[in-house]
């Protein structure tokens, strides 16, 4: 009877299909995003000086450190290999002053990777955007050294403070654009975001709609409530939000559709806290908020199956 | 709207090798159960004399097709065997004489309207050579009542990676697979035909273009090639712009779905009335150093036709029947080949490893690369949930398993399996 052996056949394998993969990876993705956020570190290293660079290169390997502290304490396999950490704690550096201490940093970089990220299951099971929690934190926690911004040019430890132009409501379009201006490390520069947002779109790590629906609603919402709206657009963080912040897959709708409303909804709040609530930015609330409703988004714009027939509802009355 | 899909590696290097008859293998193994629909019985016992085209197990089940001996020679065994779904099946097993005497009772069926044509066609022992092996006469057999049938559709996409033999039945038999087409829509009534063909094959296009450049109703629909062109749903919606819903066979829209090789063996029957003993495949993969298309009888052992392209089948780790998406893994090397294998393909563990699986980052590429837009990543959550709604509200029983959503996952998860275990949870 024995035609099929299954003891004795042990050499080939058996398993479902596909058997083949694409040569995408979580690695190669977050490695485009750290070459996409390049220029603006350059411009930032340009207009703040070297300590722009040590402080996010600090941020970065505090992050990966505490990356592996987790995967160590949880007795999970090194996580830090798929350079999110490394994205994170870049990401966390751009949203801080060029002057912050270094230690205020790491705990910003402890709240994000330890905190937010690793106390919730790891990469993919955050509900928030690990660097905005991150930055809210430090916010709240030491605003007046947040809140310490370095004219452009000027360097040294005795450094002029000057007001962002959010704050002073002063600043040509062309100084917003290139970046000169005061600010966090990574937001001053509209043109090298833009730079690291064409070089996503065309390695097709991210999609446009969310950064162009989050601009778009800024610009026209500020049209209407009578403020300037390129100066709004150009100015604070929301150029660093859309393009960096908002288009993060964990905390964003996964669907077109689902990425718009995310997207104009966080122009709706950031323009609502700007010009109607105390605080002067309001992009990392708008997408905190947003992340939060991220599970709803979701909820309501799954997408309908091709040939997908559903029951036609019963009306009331109808037992 | 086009639909969408996912941009594979083609590897489709026998495309212009032509096709080799492969010499008789000493013994075949013809399993009663070749496809979809109900196993045969066999017709036969230990001991008896066969021909080539001899009926050798049929069955009164109307979704089945029967089976035919592939060689002549003397039957050794009727036994069991295990299919690939894991169930078992009767397979008689004849030692080939090497005469290839023919069955004197082939002789060219007498075909005059749809009924006597479908019974033709089952006669001949026909499914579909594509992949999937549903019962062609089962697919003709429609009824009428319920919808007229006005568009055959012709798969010819061939959109797996490594295979090529209907690729080569176009550029070797257009006059049979054109005249294929011709019969069945003459006994269907059916008005229009559309050969849907993807662009990487412009020599094929070439020729069937060519070759129905006087019938006024058979268009040639050049398809992008992008996987899975040639999943049913997805050629009918490219080729027609029609949408088979849910629970729907194609005839529901008035379609019928055809494969090119399924077509060319109609013609090549109605002809001879030789039933369906032997196909053309592609035999390749990183371990097999001749990679080619064969035309070997229905039976042959795998290992057979791999030794035939100098294959070293001991540094094999994988080996698959069909392409590298769909294809279903064999344990032994010398399984029998069926009537819907289109190819054998061999590889090295090199090939083939499975990577590590990492967290899913909700990247959302397997909702976009989804073909009937499902929310691949949603399934699994929901599956490892045990959240049989969710399941059945997003669908997951329209999932057909064509892989593109593992393949593009950059985390590597197996949505594709899941998928299909969230398929039997729902069931349940």
């Amino acid at each position: 009877m024995a035609y099929f052996d299954l003891e004795n056949k042990g050499k080939l394998t058996v398993s479902p299909s596909p058997h083949i993969n694409s040569t995408a990876s979580t690695q190669k993705i977050m490695l485009h995003v750290l070459i996409a956020m390049l220029p603006a570190l350059c411009f930032s290293v340009w207009i703040f000086g070297i300590r722009a660079l040590l402080l996010t290169a600090w941020c970065a390997a505090t992050a990966v450190g505490w990356e592996r502290l987790c995967n160590y304490l949880r007795k999970r396999p090194s996580t830090i290999g798929d350079l999110s950490a490394a994205v994170t704690g870049v990401l966390l550096a751009f949203n801080l002053p060029s002057t912050f201490p270094f230690w205020m940093a790491a705990i910003g970089t402890f709240v994000s990777i330890a905190v937010v990220k690793q106390l919730f299951g790891g990469l993919g099971q955050n509900f928030a955007n690990p660097a905005i929690v991150g930055r809210i934190v430090l916010m709240l926690s030491f605003t007046a050294q947040m809140t310490h911004w370095v004219k452009p040019f000027e360097r040294g430890a005795d450094a002029v403070t000057s007001a962002t132009p959010l704050v002073s409501k002063s600043a040509d379009y062309y100084d917003l654009f290139i970046g000169k201006v005061g600010g966090c490390l990574g937001e001053v520069s509209a043109l090298a975001l833009l730079i690291g947002f064409v070089y996503l779109l065309c390695v097709k790590v991210i999609t446009p709609h969310t950064t162009v629906a989050f601009v778009g609603t800024v610009f026209l919402f500020s049209l209407a409530a009578g403020e300037d709206p390129v100066f709004q657009i150009l100015a604070g963080g929301v150029m660093l939000g859309a393009v960096f912040m908002a288009t993060d897959y964990v905390t964003t709708p996964t669907t077109p559709l689902g990425k718009i409303i995310f997207g104009v909804g966080c122009g709706i709040i950031t323009c609502v806290i700007r010009f109607y609530a105390n605080y002067a930015e309001g992009v990392s609330f708008s997408i905190l908020i947003m992340n939060i409703l991220t599970p709803y988004i979701d909820r309501f714009t799954e997408i309908k199956p091709l040939g997908a027939k559903y029951p036609e509802k019963k009306k009331e009355g109808d037992a | 709207m086009r639909s969408r899909g996912v941009l594979l590696p083609h590897f489709k290097g026998t495309q212009d090798t032509e096709t080799v008859t492969l010499p008789l293998p000493k013994k075949v193994t013809i399993p009663m159960s070749m496809g979809m629909g109900a196993p045969c019985e066999p017709l036969v016992k230990k001991g008896d004399t066969v021909t080539v085209g001899q009926k050798i197990g049929d069955t009164d089940k109307f979704m089945s097709a029967p089976v035919h001996s592939s060689v002549s020679g003397t039957v050794t065994a009727v036994d069991d065997h295990l299919l690939s779904n894991g169930r078992l099946c009767k397979a008689v097993v004849i030692e080939t004489d090497g005469e290839q005497t023919v069955c004197p009772d082939i002789k060219p069926p007498e075909v005059s309207d749809k009924a006597s044509f479908c019974k033709a066609v089952r006669e001949s022992g026909c499914v579909g050579l594509g992949g999937a092996g549903f019962p062609t006469h089962v697919k003709l057999n429609y009824n009428e009542d319920k919808r007229h049938v006005d568009c055959l559709v012709i798969n010819a996409a061939e959109c797996e990676p490594y295979i090529t033999s209907d690729c080569r039945t176009m550029t070797e038999e257009p006059d049979s697979a054109v005249d294929g087409i011709r019969q069945v829509m003459k006994y269907l009534n059916i008005e229009n035909a559309y050969v849907g063909i993807e662009d990487n094959k412009p020599e094929a296009i070439r020729i069937m273009t060519e070759k129905t450049s006087g019938d006024s109703n058979i268009h040639i629909v050049k398809l992008r090639s992008s996987y899975p062109q040639g999943a049913e749903k997805v050629m009918a919606f490219n080729t027609t712009g029609r949408v088979i819903a849910e629970g729907e066979l194609p005839s529901d829209q008035g379609i019928i779905v055809m494969n090119i090789s399924t077509a060319a063996f109609i013609s090549h029957y109605l002809k001879t009335g030789m039933p369906l003993v032997e196909r053309r495949l592609t035999v390749d993969g990183d371990v097999v150093k001749k990679p080619l298309n064969v035309k070997a009888p229905i039976g042959t052992p795998v290992s057979e036709l791999l030794r035939f392209a100098e294959a070293d089948i001991d540094s094999a780790k994988k080996i698959l029947m069909g392409g590298p998406m769909m294809g279903i893994c064999i344990y032994d090397p010398d399984t029998p080949m069926i009537k819907v294998n289109n190819a054998i393909l061999a590889f090295s563990e090199k090939a083939v490893k499975a990577q590590a699986q990492t967290n899913c980052i909700r990247c959302g590429r397997c909702i976009s690369v989804c073909p009937l837009k499902l929310m691949p990543c949603r399934f699994e959550k929901a599956f490892d949930a045990k959240d049989k709604d969710t399941l059945r509200r997003l669908r997951v029983n329209l999932c057909m398993n064509c892989g593109a959503c593992s393949f593009v996952c950059p985390a590597k998860r197996r949505l594709a399996e899941k998928n299909q275990l969230a398929k039997e949870l729902i069931r349940t």
